[in-house]
């Protein structure tokens, strides 16, 4: 049977488990090519209209699987990753929303396991036990050896990542958001580049930024190059616990650069409607301004133009870059 | 200490009602307006839900008449409900207001959190005292929401136009005079009555329409351009799936709306089985439920952005086609205007009426 991963959302976060458990499952798998022109206009034709863009882009994958012809597409229902915290609410939704459309799309069915350990930790592992056993009827054995050698290949991931990778150079995928010149590192400035991965990571919806910002100067800081226990720590100082995990990683890299001074500016993309994102922002920007660190917010949808972007952040690599000449003088 | 919380709906009623039996001085936030909404949109984060940019005029508007504790409601999610408060409260400092800021957390979080909460508006209070004044005042916000919700099914049959909105500020005030538990039982008969006595005319062919959606838009009338009443005017029958009592009682029983939690979540089930936050599971079921009453249809109100609403409106269209229901969904944002929506609404009616093959009576 061929399964198909979307190359969209949580697939930059969790694509190395995913995949190496299904391959486990005895299952060929395949994913969707990157976010193309044809991948976002089909889905912002059959989503709905208030969606983010990053969902949007989700049904087109969804389609470019069904036009390749798998036999099922794994969209999980990842409700939460911790405890007393949720993931976003269109996660949560994420298989009924798809498998709304499912019929008129005519998608192949879908593979949904329900992951949700916010009562308990370390519930993913029953449930995916569980998905493994009643799915694919394997012996319990082999889904603790499926899951174990999956918890491996995530965290050799997490590992690349840590060191400064991008989950581009380490994911199967093109060359895309590989930058032409860039100025010597002597002069470069570092960077935080703030965002959900599936957004910042995603050359097509983002426009390339990533690469863009590295030929204007940019040193990038990327929130996975701090420990994800740092991270969730550094994200507790805000008046009120978070209970959306990937907005807390974002606070926790704001609150850790910010404090630890690791970055000379921030960049945070976020998509048109964001709900989660639109809140924390007031904090992010709060934070940022209390501690000076100059932040530019960018935010993304699908009528995003390339010119709009370019100006924008060459107006506040410029900026940064002017501080570092004046910094470097004065020394 | 001059406490104050964000305008919704008849809120301010029971908040008046529940202040003044614990001692609090309330002060009720102005009626909001175009310059509420104005000074929430110029303040409030750009693509934040509505409410939240009301609660921020609201804010405004009553740190100016005089308050100086803020009170809001909290949660833990995964709705943007429940982080409201920290927001608001920063975005006011920011802005160089002064004043004490207080969350309401829910009681599944800890008793006695919940209760250190009114006890620090009202010092001294014991919890035996805050147990018996939640009750009581309680069962008179029941009493609210029974005339409310009778109202939206008898405008439909009123004979003079405006009747019954007149009748329910009648019933209202006779129910806000209620104190004791004796008062409150006579009170609701009589206010009932009141609004019973509207002169009707039984034989009206009515439609038959259910309101699903954001907690909010279906409770505030000035966020939803008055559309319940507008609709009643119409001649259209309304009942209504979100109620403030209902949505505050821990046994999520829904006694004003009339169908439990759980089978709105098992009718829900087949389309979205998992709780999103806010209504958004509570729209689908309901509307499943509206439907299979027979109901002609189904209209959906929600902010723009609302997470939870727009995974419920992405699933919408299999129950439209499931169960044969035509559900119109209006999102509203500080730029949406009234005549637009009135428009959509009329079209869809006319869709209902040419659907029932019959004729309305003019109003």
């Amino acid at each position: 049977m061929r399964v198909g991963i979307p190359r969209s959302l949580l697939y930059y976060k969790y694509l190395p488990f995913w995949k190496t458990f299904l391959v486990q499952l005895g299952l060929d798998v395949e994913t969707s090519p990157l976010t193309n022109k044809q991948i976002l206009s089909r889905g912002v034709e059959v989503a709905e209209n208030e969606l983010c863009v990053p969902v949007k882009a989700f049904y087109g994958h969804c389609m470019a699987l069904r036009d390749r012809g798998v036999d099922a597409i794994f969209v999980p229902r990842v409700v939460s990753v911790e405890e007393r915290a949720y993931t976003c609410p269109k996660f949560l939704g994420l298989p009924d929303m798809i498998g709304a459309v499912a019929g008129d799309l005519e998608l192949p069915p879908l593979l949904s396991p329900r992951l949700n350990q916010r009562e308990k930790p370390r519930e993913f592992k029953h449930q995916l036990i569980e998905f493994a056993r009643e799915r694919f009827g394997l012996g319990r054995a082999a889904a603790v050896a499926a899951l174990e050698n999956a918890r491996l290949a995530q965290k050799h991931y997490q590992q690349g990542l840590l060191s400064g990778r991008k989950p581009l150079d380490l994911l199967p995928t093109s060359r895309f958001n590989v930058p032409r010149r860039r100025p010597p590192r002597s002069q470069r400035r570092r960077i935080g580049l703030l965002g959900h991965p599936y957004n910042i990571y995603d050359g097509y919806l983002t426009q390339n930024l990533i690469a863009r910002l590295e030929e204007m100067g940019a040193e990038l800081v990327l929130p996975e190059m701090t420990d994800h226990r740092l991270l969730m720590q550094a994200a507790t100082d805000v008046p009120k616990q978070l209970y959306w995990s990937y907005e807390k990683e974002i606070m926790g890299a704001v609150n850790i650069w910010t404090e630890k001074k690791m970055v000379d500016g921030i960049v945070y993309v976020l998509a048109f409607a964001c709900g989660p994102d639109s809140l924390i922002q007031v904090l992010i920007e709060h934070r940022a301004r209390e501690h000076r660190v100059p932040l530019m917010s960018i935010t993304i949808d699908e009528h995003s133009g390339e010119a709009g972007l370019v100006t924008r952040i060459e107006a506040f690599t410029d900026m940064l870059m002017r501080q570092g000449r004046k910094k470097r003088t004065a020394a | 200490m001059r406490v104050t919380a964000p305008q919704m709906g008849n809120l301010h009623l029971m908040l008046e009602d529940l202040f003044r039996r614990m001692g609090v001085d309330y002060v009720k936030p102005p009626p909001s307006s175009t310059r509420t909404l104005e000074l929430g949109a110029k303040y409030g984060p750009e693509f934040a839900c509505l409410p939240l940019k009301i609660n921020i005029g609201n804010f405004i508007e009553a740190l100016e008449a005089g308050a100086d504790t803020l009170v809001m409601a909290g949660g833990h999610g995964p709705c943007r409900f429940g982080y409201y408060g920290i927001v608001e409260e920063r975005i006011l400092r920011d802005l160089g207001y002064d004043f004490r800021f207080m969350m309401l957390e829910p009681f599944s979080d800890g008793a006695w959190a919940f209760y250190k909460t009114f006890e620090a508006l009202s010092p001294g209070l014991s919890i035996r005292k805050l147990w018996k004044i939640l009750k009581v005042s309680f069962a008179k916000a029941r009493a609210f929401d029974s005339l409310y919700k009778r109202a939206l099914e008898i405008r439909a049959y009123e004979v003079n136009r405006g009747d019954t909105t007149r009748a329910l500020k009648e019933a209202e005030a006779v129910m806000a005079a209620a104190d004791t538990r004796e008062e409150i039982e006579a009170a609701a008969a009589e206010s009932m009555a009141v609004i019973e006595a509207v002169d009707q005319d039984p034989g009206r062919d009515v439609l038959k329409v259910g309101i699903v959606g954001e907690f909010y838009l279906l409770l505030e009338p000035f966020s939803n351009f008055g559309l319940e009443e507008m609709l009643g005017h119409k001649g259209v029958y309304l009942e209504r799936s979100v109620w403030v009592t209902d949505w505050i009682a821990p046994h999520r029983k829904n006694i004003i709306f009339g169908y439990p939690h759980r089978l709105i979540e098992e009718k829900a089930a087949p389309y979205l089985d998992q709780n999103v936050g806010g209504e958004g599971r509570e729209t689908v079921g309901t509307t499943v439920i509206f439907a299979e009453r027979g109901f002609d249809g189904v209209i959906q109100l929600l902010p723009f952005g609302c997470m939870p609403e727009n995974i419920a409106t992405s699933i919408l269209p299999r129950v439209q086609q499931d169960h044969d229901i035509p559900v119109l969904t209006l999102t509203f944002d500080e730029q949406t205007g009234r005549a637009g929506m009135v428009t959509r609404v009329e079209a869809f009616l006319d869709l209902l009426k040419a659907r029932r093959g019959s004729r309305l009576q003019a109003v």
